[in-house]
């Protein structure tokens, strides 16, 4: 593929959270991102997994520095974005844009569909007519699956899949470089999933989109990513083209998540191998010394609590962050 | 979507929307005592910038034939009486009316103005903004009013157009806090987030989608705090602190009124009646908007 896009390196977001004292606080560091580090393409899905908390949110918008980022950088077509003033940040968010989780929330209520896919037009392109705009919304309706005569309707007067509709128009209306999924289908049906998905996918090609496309839903991952990323607090556990990970997982956090995958068919379900994690997910006030999956993990030993794993590459493009990959993760898959 | 109904809506054009707004105004339209109380309202209104026009006597002029009170006359053209030094009862009325009226409705909007200005800057921006904006709200609400009126009074003279500002003033605090809190929940909506993104400046999504959506909230705020200014400036003219002779407002009519309850009741009862239904109508007119516009109504 082409040109890198995006390059991230140890980007981390903590948050200080105030954990005692009466009148001066005492501050502990909340790690919702903890040094994660990627390179996007042009026409690249990047996909983000991990549990509720894990930072995948945190990770889409400190990219396209909605959230402050307190520590790495992030570099966009090879400039650094995080310490732009405002001016040069809008300047450069022309080409990124998000697609939010809850389609209704995302919307303006007081504002008609029209309005809300032309508001990118209006900050970006502020000498086009209004005629021009209302012709380059209603192709985008079009394109987005939207009849371009609902162009003055208002967002509750629209289904929740064809609000999302509307959030993709926006965000699609600049021809964007990247654009950051963020469960852009965890709030629909699941009939009209597919139907959103396949549509990110077609604009994907037809625009060479790079997506960072953030689900918990792996089944979903697996159909539109190239690449996917496991994160788990804050911290990325593995990273690898989508056929090697769902082919051949070298984290054992990897190998729980994919065996928690619903499968249709009763008998290859029951005949599967099912590893369950035990216990919460830790505090990401009060992190795990040494692998931060350690407390979960079927495979830990004494060296995970001591020493922080480092990168293993045990395929081309294919990283993880585990003291014990290379123990093959069948034997250790216990039977439900 | 079958290719007829496709079709037929390519020819049918734009499909009109049917906005929050146009929603909220249905719904008020089928509230009955708010319906009524806009028509009062509306007629009350019209009377007072209309009627004294079309009075016999001006609201001014002594009657040198009869320099006392007087019952209703309908031969001199006094048609609810005259007060205590012979002026007409009906057309002080009116014109007291477009005083208190104007000053409901003015000094309100200079509160809304305010109000909603720094409550959604504050609440927006947040941080120092915040803090500085929000103690400086803490520190006007503990003046006492009327000594700060007074104050006014002293340093700038007995005015008019100070009285609007000094109670607007005073009644934009409550409103900013109003305000400051909705923009606090509303920021944390993804469509600011996605203003944002799209590159809005703060300016701009204060602008385009703060205040829009805060709207309903102080609407209906405003309709409560039109009587509540009316109140106010009774109050004040009470005091000797509103409007001069020979000019008037319901509130000196009502003062003058009480004095005279025992010997000539109309001159308390003609103005008492329009202040009262006044501030019903507002009372009620709020209410139904804030039914209308409750969000979990939609």
């Amino acid at each position: 593929m082409s040109e890198t896009l995006l390059d991230v390196k140890d980007l981390k977001v903590h948050y200080p959270v105030r954990t005692g004292g009466l009148v001066i606080g005492t501050y502990t560091p909340l790690k919702a991102l903890d040094g994660v580090s990627f390179e996007l393409k042009a026409g690249e899905t990047l996909g983000v997994v991990g549990e509720s908390g894990c930072g995948k949110s945190t990770l889409g918008r400190a990219v396209l520095q909605l959230l402050p980022a307190t520590g790495g950088a992030v570099a966009w077509l090879g400039r650094a974005l995080n310490d732009l003033d405002a001016k040069a940040l809008k300047a450069e968010r022309e080409r990124m844009q998000i697609v939010f989780q809850d389609p209704l929330a995302s919307l303006d209520p007081r504002m008609t569909a029209g309005d809300i896919i032309a508001e990118p037009l209006r900050n970006y392109r502020p000498h086009m007519s209004k005629a021009e705009m209302k012709a380059k919304v209603k192709d985008m309706m079009g394109r987005v699956g939207l009849h371009s005569t609902m162009i003055n309707r208002y967002p509750h007067e629209f289904s929740g899949g064809q609000c999302q509709r509307i959030g993709i128009a926006r965000a699609m209306i600049l021809d964007p470089k990247l654009v950051v999924c963020d469960e852009p289908v965890s709030a629909l049906d699941v009939s009209i999933r597919a139907q959103v998905v396949n549509l990110l996918m077609e604009l994907q090609r037809a625009m060479n989109l790079a997506m960072i496309f953030i689900s918990h839903d792996l089944s979903i991952v697996r159909h539109i990513s190239h690449r996917v990323m496991v994160l788990y607090l804050g911290k990325t556990m593995e990273i690898a083209p989508r056929d090697a990970l769902y082919a051949a997982p070298r984290h054992p956090y990897t190998q729980a998540l994919l065996s928690a995958v619903p499968v249709p068919d009763p008998t290859i379900a029951r005949a599967r191998p099912r590893l369950a994690l035990a216990g919460e997910l830790p505090s990401p006030l009060n992190p795990p010394s040494g692998c931060v999956f350690r407390t979960r993990c079927p495979r830990a030993t004494k060296v995970c609590a001591e020493v922080e794993p480092t990168r293993a590459q045990p395929g081309t493009g294919h990283d993880v962050w585990c003291h014990h990959w290379r123990e093959s993760g069948l034997e250790t898959k216990v039977a439900p | 979507m079958t290719s007829a109904h496709a079709a037929a809506l390519d020819t049918a054009g734009d499909v009109e929307g049917r906005s929050l707004w146009q929603d909220a105004w249905r719904r008020l339209k089928r509230n009955r005592a708010a319906l009524a109380s806009m028509i009062i309202l509306g007629v009350v209104a019209a009377v007072c910038l209309i009627g004294p026009y079309t009075l016999p006597w001006p609201y001014d002029a002594i009657d040198w034939d009869h320099v006392e009170a007087m019952p209703p006359n309908m031969e001199l053209g006094h048609y609810l009486g005259t007060d205590s030094v012979g002026r007409d009862l009906l057309a002080r009325t009116l014109v007291g009316g477009r005083v208190s009226l104007m000053v409901g409705v003015l000094a309100t909007m200079v509160a809304l103005f305010i109000g909603v200005t720094v409550g959604a800057v504050a609440g927006f921006v947040g941080g120092r903004v915040d803090q500085l904006l929000m103690r400086l709200v803490d520190l006007l609400y503990s003046v006492p009013l009327t000594f700060f009126v007074i104050i006014l009074m002293v340093m700038f003279g007995r005015n008019f157009i100070l009285m609007f500002l000094a109670i607007g003033a005073v009644e934009w605090l409550t409103m900013a806090r109003i305000v400051r809190g909705q923009t606090l929940s509303l920021k944390s909506k993804e469509f600011i987030e996605a203003a944002r993104a799209s590159g809005g400046s703060t300016a701009g999504i204060i602008l385009r989608h703060v205040v829009p959506n805060v709207l309903g909230v102080v609407i209906v705020y405003v309709t409560l705090t039109i009587p509540q200014v009316i109140l106010l400036e009774s109050f004040l003219s009470f005091l000797g602190l509103g409007v001069q002779e020979p000019f008037t407002s319901w509130g000196v009519l009502l003062n003058e009124g009480a004095a005279e309850l025992e010997v000539n009741p109309q001159t308390l009862i003609v103005p008492a009646v329009f202040m009262t239904a006044t501030l019903f109508c507002f009372n009620f007119l709020g209410d139904g908007l804030r039914d209308a516009l409750d969000p979990k109504d939609r």
